[in-house]
This record gives C-alpha cells, sequence and structure tokens, in this order.
C-alpha cells in the first residue's frame, strides 16, 4: 500500500492534465468529475494509507519514498523523494479531505461560470502541489511545491481575469509571498553551503552537530526560513495580500486561503522544528509575530464589512495562533489547530459562499440579515463554524485546539504571561467578531430576498464539515479533564513520533482552573457583547463608533492597520517611480550623447567646406602659422 | 561516424543559403521549403552530437584538424566538448523554429531573408566549434554582417537606428578583441591552436591586457551593464526571426567567449577579474528588471529582461565554482529556448495584429486561449518556477553565487521577485482585463505556429523535471574548466606546505 504514495499527487497532475489539454472539449458535467474525481480518489486513498499507518507503522514510523534524482551537479543532487510519517499524514488528510469537500462544492457553485474546466484544472493542480509540499523530503522538493501552491493562488484569485482589480490582487499576492519565498531559497543556499545537505532529516541532524544551539547561523537559517513562513501564512509584515486574496472565486478562498496553503508556513516550520529550537530569539520572533499578528487581526476583522474579508482577517489571526504555539515550542498544538481550522474555516467560507450566491454576490455584511429562516442549513452550519471558531467550550473542536495552544503557551519554559494575555484577548476578539458576523448576517430584519435553497453538492460538503468542526476536537482533550477520568491525547501521541512534546512546568491545579475560568468567561463575555451591540442595541455599537476616536480606530482597523500605505510610500511608489523616470534607460545617454556631439562636429566642420577660396587661403596660413611657430617653440 | 560532422552543420546550411541563390526570385514557395528542409536537415544532421557524445570526457570530441595556411600557423580546427555542444544543437534547432515562424510573415525580399537565415547558422555553428582563432574570428565576423542586414532591411519602423547601433557596438569590441587574438598569437609560438593556450601560462600582466581586449568583444555580446543599451533595440526593431537569433544564440556567444577562451587561456586574471565580473553581473539583473517594469513595448521589455537573465549567467560563470558555472551554461540554454519562445510567441500575435504596444492588448486569453496557455508556460518559465527549466538554472546560479559571495547572492537573489513583478504585469495587461476590440477577432494558432512553439514547451519542461540529461554533458567539461581557473599560477609554496601539512 506504501508503495503507492507516489499516485496521490499525480492522480491531482493528472486531472490536471486533462483539464487543461481537453477541458474545453468536455461538457461541465465531465470536467467536473475529472476534477472532483481524481481528488476524491486521493482522499480515499490518504484514508487506506493513513490507516495502515497507524494500523502497522513503518519502521522508524517513516516510509521514503525516492522517485528520480532530480538535478545532479558536483555534491548537490537532491532526489524527488516523497516522506510519509505522522506530520505528511496529518496533513495529507485534511488537503485531501477538506479539498474533496470543497471540490464537490465548487461543482455546484461555479456551475455557469465562465471558464468552469480551467478552474477545476488550476484547482487540481493546486492539490497536487500542495501534496507534493508536505510529501517532500527534501528542502527543494518542498520548494517546489511551496511555488507550486502559490502559482495557483496567483492564477485563481484572478480567476475572472476580465476586471483588473482581480488582477491586481492576484500579483500583489504573488509578489509578496515572494518576497518570503525568496528569503526561503536564501536560506536553502545557507544550509546547503553549510550543511551539505537539503534533505530534511540529514539536514536538521547535521545541523545540530554542526551549528549548535544559539549558533549565529542556525540563528540565520531559522530567520530565513521565518521569512519564508510569514510571506506564505500571511503573518506580520508580510500579511497585506491575504485581505485582497478574497477576490477569488469563494471555494478558492475556503480552500487555499483558509484551510491549506496559507498554513504552509505553520507546516515549514514544523516541519524543521530542530533547527528552530536551536535558535532561540528566532523562537520568540515567531511566538511574538504570532501574538501580535492574532490581535492586529483580530481588531481588523471586528471592522469588516465584507463577509469575505472579515473571515480573511479572521483566518490571519487564527494563524497567528499557530504561530504563537510554534514560537513556544507546542508544535503539535499548532497542527491541532491547522486541523480544527481547516474543518471550521472551510465551513465558513463555504457558508459564505452560499449566502452571496443566493443574494445575487452581494457581500456587504450591512445589507444582509435576516437570513436564518430563509437559509436555514446554511445558517445552522454556519452557527457550528462561528462557535467552533469562537472555542465554544466542550462541544466544539476549536475549543480543544485553541484550549490546548493556550495551555501549551501557559506552561511553556519559553511561553510567558504576556503571551499567554495576548491569546486569550485574541479569544474575546475571535467570539466577538465571529458573532458579529452571525448577527448581521443571519439575525435582525431581512434586507435582501434569498434566491433559492443550496442544492445537494453545497449542502452536503456544509453538512460533514459541520460535523467535523465540532467532533474533530475530541482526539485530544484539555489537560484539566484528566480529573474527570478523560486522559485523551490521540493526537499529540501520533504525532509524537515526529515532533517531540512540550518542555512544560506543572500548573498547581486552583491556577489552571482559575486560568481556563478567565478564557472562558472571556470568550463567552465576547459572544455576549456581539449580542447586544449587533442585535440587542444595535445604536450602542453606532455611537461609538460615530466619535472622533472610534472613527479614526475603525479606519485603522479596517484598512488592516495601514500597512498598505506604508508599503506604497515606501516601496511601491520609489519603484514605480525609478521605473518610469528610467524608461528610456540612462546608461544609454552618454552613447546618444556621442551621436550628438558628431552631428555637432559634422555640422560645424562642414560649415568650413564654405567655397569660398579666401576662406580657404586664411585657413591654410593660419594652419602655415601654428605649425611654424610649433617646431619653433619646440 | 562515418561523415565529420561539425563541417556538415556548418556547410550544409551555407550550401542551402547558396541553392536559395539560385531559384528564381518569384518562385517562393520552393524558397520557403528549400531552406525549411535544409534546416531541418542540418538539425537532424547535429543529432548524432546529442546521442554520440561522451560525457565521460572533458576533451574535445567530434575533432576535425586539416592544415589552412601553415605558413602562419592557421588551422581549419574544429571540435566540441560539454561546454559548447548543446550550442550547436540550441543553433540548429532554432532556426527551423526561425524558418517556420517567417513562413508568412516575410513578404518583401523573401530570397535573401531565407538565404541569411541559413548563412547565420553556419556561421553561428562555425563560432561555437572553432578551435583555432583565425578561425573563430572569422566566424564571430561572419554573422555580423546576415545579421545587420535581417536588422537593417526586415525590422520595424527604427531599424537602421538599431541595425547601425548594433554594428558599431560589436565591431568596436570585435577589434579590441582581434587586437588580443594577435597579440596571443605571438605569445603562443605563431598558433592560433586554443587547445595549445589553455595549456600555456602566460605572464599575468598579459593576461590582464588580453582579459580586457576579450572582455571588450564578449561583455558587448553578452550584454553586460553597461554596455547593454544596443540590445533593446536591436532585438526591439528586428524581424521575429532575427530576435530570435539574437536572444537565443548570438548573446550566448558572448558568455560562451568568456568560458572558451578568457577563463582557460587566461585563468590568472579571470579569477582576479571575478568580483568585479560578479558586482557587474548583479547591477544587471537588478537594473534590468527595473527598467522592465516602465516599458510599453512588449518586445523591449522582454529585451531588457534578457539583461536581467545574462546577468544571472555571467554571475554563475564568474562565481567560478561547479554549480555556478554548470548553472551558467544551462541557463544560457534555457534563456536561449525561453527568450526564443517568447519572441516566436510575439511575433506569432505581431503577424496578426501588427503593434507591439502593451496598450493595444488585454484580453488575448479570451480571444486566443491555447496561444494564452503557451505563452503562461513560457512565462513561469521565465520567472523561474520550480518544475519549468528557468527554476534549475537559476538555483543553480544562485547556489554558486552565493557560495563564492553571500553578499552578490543575496542581492542577485532580489532579481527574481522584480522578475515576477515585471513578467505578471505584462501577462496580466496582454492577455486578461476584458478583451481589447482591436484583438477581437482574431484567430488562435494555427497547427504551424503550434508546431513551431511546441518543442520548446516540452523542453521547458524536460529540463525543469530532469535537467540531468542536460548537465550532464557539462560535467567532465566544467570539472576541469573551473579546476584550471581556480589552480593556474598558485606558486608551487601552497602545495609544498600541504605536503607538509600531510
Amino acid at each position: 500500500m506504501r508503495e503507492a504514495l507516489w499516485v496521490i499527487p499525480t492522480l491531482s497532475y493528472l486531472g490536471f492534465v486533462v483539464l487543461a489539454l481537453y477541458g474545453r472539449g468536455l461538457t461541465p458535467s465531465r470536467a467536473a468529475v475529472v476534477g472532483v474525481g481524481t481528488v476524491g480518489i486521493s482522499a480515499l486513498l490518504v484514508l487506506a494509507l493513513a490507516i495502515e499507518f497507524m494500523t502497522s507503522p513503518p519502521p522508524g514510523h517513516a516510509y521514503v519514498q525516492v522517485l528520480w534524482q532530480w538535478m545532479e551537479v558536483e555534491g548537490f543532487r537532491p532526489p524527488v523523494s516523497l516522506r510519509l510519517d505522522a506530520l505528511s499524514v496529518i496533513m495529507m488528510l485534511v488537503i485531501t479531505g477538506v479539498g474533496f469537500l470543497i471540490h464537490l462544492y465548487s461543482a455546484e457553485f461555479m456551475r455557469g461560470e465562465e471558464g468552469y474546466s480551467r478552474f477545476f484544472a488550476y484547482m487540481n493542480l493546486f492539490v497536487g502541489s500542495m501534496l507534493v509540499l508536505v510529501l517532500a523530503d527534501n528542502l527543494l522538493l518542498l520548494y517546489l511545491g511551496w511555488e507550486g501552491v502559490g502559482l495557483c493562488s496567483y492564477l485563481l484569485i484572478g480567476f475572472w481575469y476580465r476586471d483588473p482589480e482581480n488582477g491586481y490582487a492576484a500579483r500583489k499576492a504573488f509578489v509578496v509571498t515572494r518576497v518570503g519565498d525568496t528569503a526561503f531559497a536564501i536560506a536553502l543556499f545557507l544550509i546547503f553551503t553549510h550543511l551539505g545537505t537539503l534533505d530534511i532529516q540529514e539536514a536538521m541532524q547535521q545541523a545540530g552537530r554542526t551549528w549548535g544551539a544559539d549558533s549565529g547561523m542556525a540563528i540565520a537559517a531559522a530567520a530565513l526560513l521565518l521569512g519564508g513562513a510569514v510571506g506564505k501564512s500571511a503573518q506580520l509584515p508580510l500579511q497585506v495580500w491575504l485581505p485582497d486574496a478574497m477576490a477569488g472565486p469563494t471555494p478558492v478562498s475556503a480552500l487555499i486561503h483558509a484551510a491549506t496553503m496559507v498554513t504552509a508556513g505553520v507546516y515549514l516550520i514544523a516541519r524543521t522544528h530542530v533547527l528552530f529550537a536551536l535558535a532561540p530569539p528566532v523562537m520568540l520572533a515567531v511566538a511574538v509575530i504570532g501574538a501580535a499578528t492574532l490581535l492586529l487581526a483580530g481588531f481588523s476583522a471586528l471592522t469588516q464589512w465584507d463577509i469575505k474579508r472579515a473571515l480573511a482577517y479572521s483566518t490571519i489571526s487564527q494563524i497567528g495562533y499557530m504561530f504563537l504555539a510554534l514560537g513556544v515550542g507546542a508544535w503539535s498544538a499548532a497542527l491541532f489547530h491547522f486541523m480544527t481550522h481547516a474543518f471550521f474555516k472551510a465551513l465558513l467560507f463555504l457558508g459564505a459562499g452560499a449566502v452571496i450566491m443566493n443574494l445575487h454576490h452581494e457581500h456587504d455584511m450591512g445589507k444582509m440579515g435576516g437570513l436564518r429562516t430563509q437559509l436555514p442549513l446554511t445558517f445552522w452550519t454556519f452557527l457550528i463554524g462561528a462557535s467552533s471558531l469562537s472555542a465554544l467550550p466542550v462541544v466544539t473542536a476549536g475549543f480543544y485546539s485553541k484550549d490546548l495552544i493556550l495551555h501549551n503557551v501557559g506552561t511553556s519554559e519559553s511561553g510567558s504571561l504576556w503571551l499567554w494575555g495576548a491569546g486569550v484577548l485574541g479569544a474575546f476578539l475571535t467570539s466577538l467578531y465571529s458573532f458579529r458576523m452571525v448577527f448581521l448576517t443571519f439575525f435582525g430584519e431581512a434586507k435582501g430576498k434569498a434566491s433559492g435553497k443550496p442544492g445537494p453538492l453545497i449542502r452536503i460538503p456544509l453538512v460533514v464539515l459541520a460535523f467535523f468542526s465540532l467532533v474533530a476536537g475530541l482526539v485530544e482533550m484539555p489537560s484539566l479533564f484528566a480529573y474527570a477520568g478523560l486522559d485523551v491525547h490521540l493526537f499529540t501521541r501520533f504525532l509524537q513520533t515526529t515532533l517531540p512534546g512540550i518542555t512544560a512546568s506543572p500548573l498547581p491545579l486552583s491556577v489552571e482552573i482559575g486560568r481556563e475560568l478567565i478564557i472562558e468567561a472571556l470568550q463567552l463575555g465576547g459572544i455576549l457583547l456581539a449580542y447586544m451591540l449587533f442585535l440587542y442595541k444595535p445604536g450602542i455599537a453606532g455611537v461609538v463608533a460615530r466619535t472622533p476616536w472610534g472613527e479614526a480606530l475603525q479606519r485603522l482597523w479596517r484598512s488592516g492597520w495601514g500597512f498598505d500605505r506604508v508599503y506604497s510610500v515606501f516601496f511601491i511608489r520609489p519603484f514605480v517611480w525609478i521605473a518610469r523616470v528610467n524608461r528610456e534607460d540612462a546608461v544609454d545617454l552618454p552613447y546618444v550623447g556621442m551621436i550628438w556631439a558628431g552631428f555637432k562636429a559634422n555640422r560645424f566642420l562642414s560649415r568650413t567646406q564654405s567655397g569660398k577660396v579666401r576662406w580657404y587661403a586664411a585657413g591654410i596660413g593660419l594652419g602655415a602659422l601654428v605649425l611654424l611657430g610649433i617646431v619653433v617653440l619646440l | 561516424m562515418s561523415y565529420p560532422i561539425l563541417s556538415t552543420v556548418i556547410f550544409l546550411p551555407l550550401a542551402g543559403a547558396l541553392v536559395i541563390f539560385l531559384i528564381k526570385r518569384s518562385n517562393e514557395s520552393l524558397i520557403k521549403w528549400t531552406a525549411l528542409v535544409l534546416s531541418l536537415l542540418t538539425f537532424a544532421v547535429s543529432l548524432p552530437l546529442f546521442t554520440g557524445f561522451d560525457k565521460t570526457t572533458a576533451d574535445m570530441q567530434f575533432r576535425e584538424t586539416y592544415q589552412w595556411v601553415p605558413s602562419w600557423g592557421i588551422n581549419y580546427a574544429l571540435g566540441v566538448d560539454g561546454i559548447s555542444v548543446l550550442f550547436v544543437l540550441l543553433s540548429t534547432l532554432l532556426t527551423v523554429l526561425c524558418v517556420t515562424v517567417s513562413w508568412n510573415s516575410i513578404k518583401d525580399r523573401t530570397k535573401e531573408f531565407f538565404a541569411a537565415l541559413l548563412l547565420i547558422e553556419g556561421s553561428m555553428v562555425g563560432v561555437f566549434c572553432s578551435l583555432d582563432l583565425f578561425l573563430f574570428y572569422i566566424f564571430w565576423e561572419a554573422m555580423l554582417i546576415p545579421m545587420y542586414l535581417l536588422i537593417g532591411v526586415w525590422g520595424g519602423p527604427n531599424r537602421v537606428y538599431a541595425a547601425i547601433k548594433f554594428f558599431l557596438y560589436t565591431l568596436v569590441g570585435s577589434l579590441l578583441m582581434l587586437i588580443g587574438i594577435i597579440v596571443l598569437y605571438f605569445n603562443t609560438g605563431r598558433s592560433f591552436d586554443v587547445l595549445q593556450m589553455m595549456t600555456t601560462n602566460y605572464p599575468y600582466h598579459l593576461q590582464l591586457l588580453l582579459f580586457w581586449a576579450f572582455f571588450a568583444a564578449f561583455a558587448v555580446k553578452v550584454p553586460m551593464f553597461p554596455v547593454h543599451t544596443w540590445l533593446p533595440d536591436a532585438h526591439t526593431e528586428a524581424p521575429t526571426a532575427g530576435s530570435v537569433i539574437l536572444a537565443g544564440i548570438l548573446i550566448k556567444m558572448g558568455a560562451y567567449g568568456f568560458l572558451r577562451f578568457s577563463m582557460p587561456i587566461l585563468p590568472e586574471a579571470s579569477r582576479e577579474m571575478a568580483p568585479l565580473m560578479m558586482v557587474l553581473s548583479v547591477i544587471g539583473i537588478i537594473y534590468g528588471g527595473l527598467i522592465c517594469l516602465g516599458q510599453t513595448d512588449i518586445k523591449r521589455l522582454i529585451a531588457y529582461s534578457s539583461v536581467s537573465h545574462m546577468g544571472f549567467v555571467t554571475l554563475g560563470i564568474f562565481a567560478l565554482n561547479i554549480q555556478g558555472v554548470q548553472g551558467g551554461i544551462l541557463q544560457m540554454i534555457n534563456h536561449g529556448i525561453v527568450t526564443g519562445a517568447l519572441f516566436l510567441s510575439i511575433g506569432i500575435i505581431y503577424d496578426r495584429t501588427h503593434t507591439r504596444q502593451i496598450a493595444d492588448y488585454g484580453g488575448v486569453a479570451t480571444v486566443l486561449p491555447v496561444y494564452a496557455a503557451f505563452f503562461m508556460v513560457f512565462t513561469l518559465s521565465s520567472i523561474g518556477l520550480p518544475g519549468t527549466n528557468g527554476f534549475v538554472g537559476e538555483f543553480l546560479i544562485l547556489l554558486g553565487g552565493f557560495t563564492a559571495s553571500n553578499v552578490l547572492g543575496v542581492f542577485a537573489a532580489t532579481g527574481i521577485i522584480i522578475g515576477a513583478a515585471y513578467m505578471l504585469w505584462l501577462y496580466q495587461r496582454v492577455f486578461f482585463l476584458d478583451v481589447n476590440p482591436k484583438v477581437r477577432s482574431y484567430k488562435d494558432m494555427n497547427l504551424r505556429e503550434v508546431l513551431t512553439l511546441l518543442p520548446l514547451l516540452l523542453l521547458v519542461l524536460w529540463i525543469g523535471i530532469y535537467p540531468n540529461t542536460f548537465l550532464s554533458f557539462m560535467d567532465a567539461s566544467v570539472q576541469h574548466l573551473v579546476q584550471r581557473v581556480n589552480t593556474a599560477g598558485q606558486p608551487q609554496m601552497a602545495q609544498q606546505i600541504i605536503e607538509v601539512i600531510r
């Protein structure tokens, strides 16, 4: 069974090739069968592989499949090789599982769009590249998947290419992430020149031996990898592309810009955790970036009117939690939140998509409302998603993963109360903005009329994702539950073969309970406040917002803290200015000057050929004088 | 091998040019078919170089040596090694595609056009195969004349300016090289034998002078910053086939010259000058990219992107390590394929619209989807996306460059951000957006055009996924070269010290 590992990404690529070559000759239904089918078969294969992996794990809990030698130049010989281990199993399960559901949803959602088969071609290409990213056994192949998903992100954000705005958003996403990618590439050069290999496992071992803990090289390499991770995962300071990326079709936002691709940075850090562990300053940076991002993005999410942009900021914020976890060494907690987040955020996006579709492409939550009765299934599933996002205790998956992160941040040796406090404040913001969305969209008076109801291909993914958004957390229970006899740690145990556990100092029971109560109070308080502000007394929010301070803050938050403007002033405009001024290439000027001088000299000298004998005679005389003078003087 | 392959590859197209001259001017289809058959035949004849090449040795292969002017020590000496063999193949392939892409677009003086094209092919191959400096110089200059005519006669509106500029730049460079060649001749015991020069050790000050003399010719051809300004004019004004030859082959001769002559013959000077060369390369990478951002003419944009990409090539070459040099050579091949393909593609759309202004396009992907897909793949290769050939070359170069100098490696890496910015911007303005009324009525590519681009598309993917096929050609030769440059002229002392330490 394991030997079939290579089939999994290949299937998606095959779907891409078929759709790219014959797509326009296929009927929409057939194109959808190819597009959805290949991912579906991949999902089944992954499931089978995962079951086999759990029941009879390969020796060393890892299986490596070398496909071919990619390049070979003097010691630099990265192979194309795939690695199956606990980490890649989890990633694959989510990618193909959630990916399949979103493909299924797209089959109905994208019906009737121009470029239907092109859409599935890109989506399949994305799934294939994402699988290569998580399966790669060496950093160069990982980089291939990394850039491949970036390309698909570009193509799909700009899918409706007639609108120049979409094209701008697509290019912005590609170029901003490429800034991070370049840091990543430089990290590869550094790792190869110093450690002599790009094989991940080997490089990690070598790093420990050659560089040692807290050495300059380890810090440089980890910092550069972090650069790549913040670009892809839309963390500070490279988060600016993600909100604009919502220009793409909603299933794209769900799959690429929520569930899978944007978490690639989290995966990268987890995959190279040995190196990060050698660089404590970089670990601290990861945690601080995570904490800052989750707060800033949380505030921004609070003030958005576009439902997709609100979800986008929420995604940035939730990935901030994952970074926070990584920064304190809680690798598997980050992965756990990645998994639950993939379920509930995909669900929220798909729900938002259903709303948008039924309201004739209306994105503005200010023009929604009262959809609870018109779209009951969408409402209930969206509510489940929002509850899971808000980490509603015990009954939602989000509770278990967020609790694990906060618990680890609070107890880890590299954690601190500040980081914990940021996470808890973020949890309050999360439930506030989540339920703001719920109340604005589904409650209150109906402002728009929904046309029709979503079909089965949309309903099935919603229900399945809602189910997982509720129960997926049960595989890992908070440590407090152990007192009640519920000592369940399936997730971290499963990952333990790849990701080591955290070094933590246990807290007294009373402190733990106290902290838990603070978190729950704030989370529930957030929901309550949202109810007060946006449903019970909608006037209050308006009054606060209309004060000068309120307005200024709102503007700042809505624009994502003004990062776009700063980048525009300091990077984009100077570049554009230089490009415009130097369009004619200043280096050419001396050469043009020579031509000019030649013409001038020609005109000057040709004037001397005037045909007047007297002038010639005078010239001859003058020349003879000068020559004589020179001869006499020298 | 029962026939002298290299001579055949050189003289078959030259003979073809002669045959075309004999055909009646009015018989255009016979002229075209003759050109096509002969270029295809030449390509077929060159294929044994690919299949029969011995990859285990750094020695010259397929050698032919005949005395030519014995009293002056001039020989007719040909041969290829791992550094040159792929360029011969690239030349013969691109010429075929130049013939097919020009099939309907050249309406004026068809006879002379195809004859000139074949003349260029013969002399290009000659440049890559010569092992005698005199012979090399003849081919090198022989290329200039038909190329000059190609730009000046069949080019765009500003063709005369561009042609003269091209000619003067390269001529000035070539003359300095000629002086260098003569000096070398007298210092090598009155011989033009390149192989002999490669094993001779010249005094350092002489090496330095010669390095700059050769630099003048090669840097202009590459073109390196700051002598690049002939290129945008020439590439832009040349007809499609001319741009393809210029970008695909001609500018590779400069970098090839560094590898074949400067480095092995003048190893110490090359080593000493390498840091300066690398700095110029990095400036070229970034400067060329920045200018691309401001262009309004498609061909001019691609032309400036060549300045940037060739900066990568010279960076890799002067990194003087195996990854860098192999990456540099592979990137030359890649650039020939991709920029050749981009110019071919632009020619294909230009035949329909007769405009090069970006502003006249928009929505081409809606009207010509197949064409858009081809162009997308070449764009992606140009920005170095993994899975395409551009990535392999750029990555090896940057790896080599980073090994030689961390700072320059990092600066060069920023070039890939700029590359993405201008190429995607170009792609959006031409292919995306609403359909521009000016392109509404055009048909997608026909079979001839698809067949012109398809070989290049396959090569993009082949080299991207399995570059070893091509890298393995260079292994032995590059190893030999790098060793020569890095060990030549090192005082015996160092080796003795090493002995003592052991």
